[in-house]
């Protein structure tokens, strides 16, 4: 098969080539006059407006607190998700005692929260943690749950016949064990709690991007918006690509990562 | 080596279980009783499906027993038991792949509470039991199918039980390697004294590494017959399976696991004489004396033969026996 030794063109490459091609619909489409400039302007002017921001400390502080809130509120779903799936996970009855409410709870819009907050806590940072909180330690706990019960019952009973305390075994068993589906939760919820800090701050006003947002809403900015539209999204970006590294640092081990392997 | 650790008796009596779930009950073994002494190697073979696996289940106190209990060195089994190690058909599975092959083998010594030091010279005296000295630092999927059952074997000698069950742990490797296991096997039972319970589904493997063989029946398992295997303390692959006592015994085996798949529930229904007594009828001094000492020791043996009379008139019973 000759076409298999042909030269490939590497996955980073593509990935790019379809940013480059996305940014240029952006500039082709108001230029050609297919939308109105006043509303989608070209590309180049979004970056225009970015960069006259990007030289004033406003942005970077707006920055600086739209990532401060989202790691915090990242931290806490990761953590009380993992703590709360393993006890879930481990204490016999816990799980069917627990399960309609977590599947009650569970769809519910953070959106749907925010009158609450506002009035417990107004436009501050805290209103917009909890949103976070809410809406992403869903996407940990259940994963912690399925990683918990997918424990393989001959590396549990290899543990139980040497004897391993109940500490000794979630540390060395269920916990490696589950990670390739805490590390998926960890994943999903990154990208949810950075979708729910940006909702805070554009619908409570709680200080970072969101609000800047509203900023250049008011004042008609229109290339403006977009232009911070595009960091929203390279923030995504950048969160995927980083949790992806972790990944593939923590599951070294994994199949899924090891790849072929004298077996 | 680890020093010899000594082995504990294990006692089987009247063990029963029954798995009750959904849908029927379903009665895995009838009643089994049997003994292990310290030190020694017994081999379990029965059919597929005679539930062999369970009843290593229960011994390792993994699985509960419906009634009948379990001994191990005098104490009741009613939990995985200290000084008790297994080893498992699956070694891949068993085998943590996010630890190195010395974590892997440490981390049970360091749970019995061991002291740094020792278990630093247990892990590596295991490995170089296993002759694995240099694995220690891989992963443990980075190593073959034999070898990583080595570090299974290994994290079991490590261990230093008095009693080591065994579940087919050769079942997933190929023939060569298997050979070697076996033999490695023979070598760490003996340099260690251990008590070594044998599950396997190979009846060549059984009659070459036991000290004794018990057949099982089909499902409900009942216990056919205990094979006691008088081929000597060393064992060679070649000079011990042509030697014609081994091909006698593991086509008597042979025979009677046929039978038991068919459902014969005793040597008589398998139409078989036990196989301390020889078939042509003739025996030589060394049988006449095993013949004795199985007679007195061993009343397991479903007597097709009466076995008071045994010793005394071998060719009315094997003709009987035949009847």
């Amino acid at each position: 098969m000759t076409t298999r030794t042909t030269f490939r063109v590497p996955g980073w490459a593509l990935g790019l080539a379809g940013v480059a091609v996305l940014l240029l619909v952006l500039q082709v489409l108001p230029v050609a006059g297919v939308v109105d400039r006043r509303f989608l302007p070209p590309a180049t002017e979004m970056f225009q407006a970015l960069s006259s921001w990007f030289v004033s400390p406003q942005f970077w502080t707006a920055l600086g607190q739209t990532l401060t809130t989202w790691i915090t509120g990242l931290a806490i779903a990761f953590v009380a998700g993992t703590v709360l799936g393993i006890l879930i996970g481990e204490i016999p009855g816990l799980r069917a005692l627990t399960a309609s409410t977590i599947e009650f709870l569970r769809p519910v819009p953070s959106v749907a929260l925010v009158p609450l907050v506002v009035i417990l806590y107004g436009p501050t940072m805290q209103s917009t943690l909890i949103l976070v909180v809410y809406a992403s330690i869903w996407q940990v706990l259940l994963q912690v749950l399925a990683g918990v019960g997918s424990v393989d019952p001959v590396a549990d009973d290899t543990a139980r016949s040497y004897r391993f305390g109940l500490l000794t075994r979630i540390r060395t068993v269920t916990l490696p064990s589950s990670l390739p589906y805490v590390i998926t939760g960890l994943r999903l919820a990154a990208t949810v709690a950075l979708i729910l800090t940006l909702t805070g701050e554009l619908l409570i006003g709680t200080p970072g991007l969101g609000s800047l947002l509203l900023i250049a809403r008011a004042s008609g900015q229109y290339a403006l918006i977009y232009g911070l539209v595009l960091v929203a999204g390279a923030l995504g970006l950048a969160v995927n690509l980083v949790f992806r590294q972790i990944e593939r640092w923590t599951l070294f081990w994994h199949p899924s990562i090891r790849g072929e392997v004298a077996a | 080596m680890a020093g010899k650790t000594h082995g504990a008796d294990l006692s089987v009596r009247n063990v029963r279980k029954v798995y009750t779930g959904r849908g029927a009950a379903v009665e895995a073994i009838q009643d089994l009783s049997f003994d292990v002494k310290a030190g020694e190697l017994v081999c379990v073979v029965g059919p597929s499906g005679a539930g062999k696996t369970t009843l290593l289940r229960i011994l390792a106190g993994l699985l509960g027993s419906t009634s009948g209990e379990v001994a191990l060195g005098g104490d009741l089994v009613k939990g995985p038991p200290p000084g008790m190690a297994v080893v498992l058909q699956e070694y891949g599975r068993s085998l943590f792949p996010w630890m190195t092959v010395a974590k892997n083998i440490e981390l049970p010594l360091k749970e019995k509470g061991v002291p740094k030091a020792e278990r630093k010279r247990l892990v590596q005296e295991a490995l170089d039991a296993v002759s694995l000295a240099d694995a220690g630092r891989s992963y443990p999927w980075q190593l073959s199918g034999g070898m990583q059952q080595r570090v299974a074997i290994a994290r079991a000698v490590a261990y230093e039980p008095q009693v080591l069950l065994m579940d087919e742990p050769f079942a997933a490797v190929d023939a060569q390697t298997r050979l070697e296991l076996e033999d490695l096997v023979r070598a760490l039972w003996q340099r260690l004294g251990v008590t070594v319970v044998f599950v396997t589904h190979d009846i060549d493997e059984a009659v070459y590494l036991g000290e004794h063989v018990f057949v099982l029946s089909n499902r409900p398992t009942i216990l056919l017959e205990k094979v006691t295997i008088d081929l000597g303390a060393n064992r060679d692959q070649v000079a011990t399976r042509t030697h014609p006592e081994f091909g006698r015994l593991r086509n008597h085996v042979y025979e009677l696991v046929q039978h038991a798949k068919k459902g014969a529930r005793s040597l008589d229904e398998a139409g078989l004489a036990p196989a301390w007594l020889p078939a042509n009828g003739e025996t030589t001094v060394r049988q006449r004396e095993l013949i004795t000492a199985q007679a007195l020791a061993a009343p397991v043996v479903d007597a097709t033969a009466d076995v008071d009379d045994a010793p005394v008139d071998d060719a009315e019973q094997a003709g009987s026996a035949e009847a």
